[in-house]
């Protein structure tokens, strides 16, 4: 554990900027697990908890001009990438205000003024899109990039095999980020991944690819850093896995019966990217536990704030169910 | 004007508009052809069909992309590609293709702009080649366009003849919303007057190719041609048909269609897709339910049967809805 550079990998600035966006997440989602239980929320909502220092990690390396695509479980990737608190909780509780208008949800959020090209319900559905975007950085000539973030479960879609390889065949700037948080569902990535080594099927593509410890916000930065200079030095796509956990279900509401007893609690003592962030920028001198605790009461002032305005905005107008079909009809 | 085929037609339509638009790309499988490979001529096919021939020379890889075969990513990446501000074209090889590539078409290019709550526009051209006629047997032979109609956000486009083609193609490239557009195989090498510049057809409009005073008869693409040649020989008896073709399923001119049958009082509608739940059987209940009170006989449908393309010839014969058939169908609709 001993680590002693002086000097961090990350400004004073991006590091109390990285601390605030894990911790908004953390929070966003700690409170979404509490809010959903008043059965205010509609639908279906997929938890990022656990997972914040992926997000955060990757996108700390990114502008507005670079895009992401996510997944059904996107609130992280979308607060790493910028998308608005406020917006974000509007949107999940259906509201007119939100940041979809409330005709997206949970599964959908998205903000193309940010590179954020969408939450995507279905598994290995984003992929594809983002070699599409990776064309357009490629074409621009401006250095952008693009990140597909998925799970395990989407490393076993047909079509991220597809993208993949045509990622290399273009040559176009894509990190595809496997988040592998052990379960694809209700289903262990030990069964469901045949080689167990999604790192080592994207070298099959022909790529660069590496895994990394998905609790360690550095390890990810470093990893994702390497992968998306490569990008910008127009080398073409890689591939990371970071190793990660989800406190919670694949859904909320999901009774996780498939996990031992007392699992998550046991994760969330080994395996907490916020506690290995605290300690590590604490021990190195890089960062102050009073500096992140003014940041806690501040994202807790935010959430609670969002959760205030979300639960009392009206809905959308019934006038608002056939706008947007179309840009023209 | 010059005669041209509706092949050449759209490859005009593509070459000007990527002249015109920078943030135009084609991607597809051989839409260039000669990638790799033993021949070193980088334009070996120019799209099976020949309707991307010259794009590559003038405007070379970053923007004519040969792709592997992977119809997801293709449809997939012009997808993303358009929401980070492209406009690509993605062939789709044979229509029957988007049995691989459903989910990137309707639940992704199609309802972004929906689910983003309108902040976003996916300006994506699918081109696909559909259509029996040339024996290539059930898994390249349909007319799928009626499942891609059901589909809210998507544009369908369907043209009959190749003046419609480049105005309809030069009209969904100037657009912001997905659009699928369905060529005909068979209609490819057919001629017609073709104006050399840049010109646009509105979508939902749809073109009045006979007028008439007895029936009613609506058809798309092929059938437009084997409907002429019916209403065309009945003429000759005095009987005399509104021939529309709505040139696009989504949006669908209603209006026209429902004045003509208000005028006619009969409708027929021909379809070369099977009959369940086609834009055949969708025509028939829009007039069934809006222009019920017009009606002086029951709408007439001539479709394909319920059972995939058969192959042989004489079979894929039987199958398409022919001149012959759509005569008797005028026919029977005037019996009441």
């Amino acid at each position: 554990m001993a680590h002693a550079p002086t000097t961090p990998p990350l400004s004073k600035e991006q590091l109390l900027k990285a601390y605030r966006q894990m911790k908004t997440i953390r929070e966003f989602e700690e409170r979404l697990h509490i809010e959903i239980q008043t059965g205010e929320i509609p639908g279906f909502t997929h938890l990022y908890a656990g997972q914040e220092a992926v997000a955060v990690g990757v996108c700390a390396h990114l502008s507005d001009s670079d895009y992401i695509v996510s997944t059904h479980r996107g609130h992280g990737h979308c607060i790493a990438k910028g998308c608005d608190v406020g917006g974000m909780m509007l949107e999940i509780y259906g509201r007119a205000a939100g940041l979809c208008k409330g005709k997206g949800g949970s599964m959908h959020i998205a903000d193309v003024t940010k590179g954020m090209l969408g939450a995507n319900a279905i598994v290995g559905g984003g992929p594809p899109l983002a070699v599409g975007a990776a064309i357009a950085c490629r074409n621009r000539g401006d250095k952008t990039v693009s990140i597909a973030f998925g799970g395990d479960g989407s490393a076993n879609q047909g079509t991220v095999f597809e993208a993949m390889n045509m990622a290399v065949v273009l040559k176009v700037p894509t990190v595809f980020v496997f988040e592998n948080n052990g379960y694809a569902e209700h289903t262990g990535a030990d069964y469901a991944v045949g080689s167990k080594d999604i790192a080592g099927r994207a070298r099959g593509f022909g790529m660069p690819a590496e895994s990394c410890d998905g609790a360690d916000f550095f390890a990810v930065y470093a990893a994702a850093g390497r992968a998306i200079a490569l990008g910008r030095e127009g080398k073409g796509p890689a591939t990371i896995e970071p190793r990660i956990t989800r406190y919670y279900g694949h859904f909320e509401g999901d009774p996780q019966l498939y996990r031992a007893k007392d699992e998550t609690k046991e994760l969330r003592e080994t395996m907490d990217c916020l506690k290995n962030f605290r300690a590590r920028v604490t021990r190195e001198g890089w960062l102050t536990n009073a500096e992140m605790d003014a940041i806690d009461s501040d994202v807790l002032a935010l959430i609670d704030s969002a959760v205030k305005t979300a639960r009392a905005a009206p809905p959308p107008n019934d006038a608002e169910l056939t706008t947007d079909v179309y840009a023209t009809y | 004007m010059t005669q041209k085929s509706m092949r050449d037609a759209i490859n005009e339509a593509l070459h000007l508009e990527m002249e015109r638009d920078p943030r135009i790309i084609v991607l597809g499988e051989d839409v260039s052809g000669g990638a790799g490979g033993t021949s070193g001529n980088r334009e070996a096919s120019g799209g099976i069909f020949g309707v991307t021939k010259g794009l590559w020379p003038k405007y070379g890889d970053a923007r004519v992309i040969d792709t592997p075969i992977s119809e997801s990513a293709i449809i997939g990446a012009a997808a993303g590609a358009a929401l980070a501000g492209l406009r690509p074209v993605a062939e789709l090889m044979f229509a029957d293709f988007v049995g691989v590539c459903m989910d990137q078409i309707y639940n992704q290019a199609a309802k972004f702009r929906y689910m983003f709550g309108g902040k976003g526009s996916c300006p994506v051209v699918i081109r696909t080649a559909m259509g029996a006629g040339m024996n290539m047997g059930a898994q390249h032979s349909q007319t799928i366009y009626p499942f891609i109609t059901a589909v809210p956000g998507m544009k369908v486009v369907i043209p009959s003849n190749a003046y419609d083609a480049k105005g309809l193609m030069i009209t969904a490239l100037r657009g912001d919303d997905p659009v699928m557009f369905f060529e005909h195989k068979a209609l490819y090498p057919r001629k017609g007057e073709v104006p050399d510049g840049a010109y646009t057809i509105p979508f939902g409009e749809a073109a009045l190719v006979r007028e008439g005073e007895h029936v009613t008869v609506v058809a798309l693409a092929r059938m437009v041609v084997f409907a002429e040649k019916a209403i065309d020989a009945l003429a000759k008896e005095g009987i005399t048909c509104d021939l529309i073709d709505p040139r696009t399923t989504s949006p669908l001119d209603e209006e026209t269609i429902l004045e003509s049958v208000a005028s006619t009082g009969r409708l027929v509608v021909i379809d070369e897709s099977p009959p369940r739940c086609s834009v055949a059987a969708d025509i028939a209940a829009m007039v069934a339910s809006k222009g019920f009170r017009s009606l002086k006989a029951p709408i007439v449908q001539v479709t394909a049967p319920h059972a995939p393309v058969p192959f042989a010839r004489e079979l894929e014969r039987a199958y398409v809805p022919s001149p012959a058939r759509i005569e008797q169908a005028i026919r029977e609709v005037l019996k009441d």
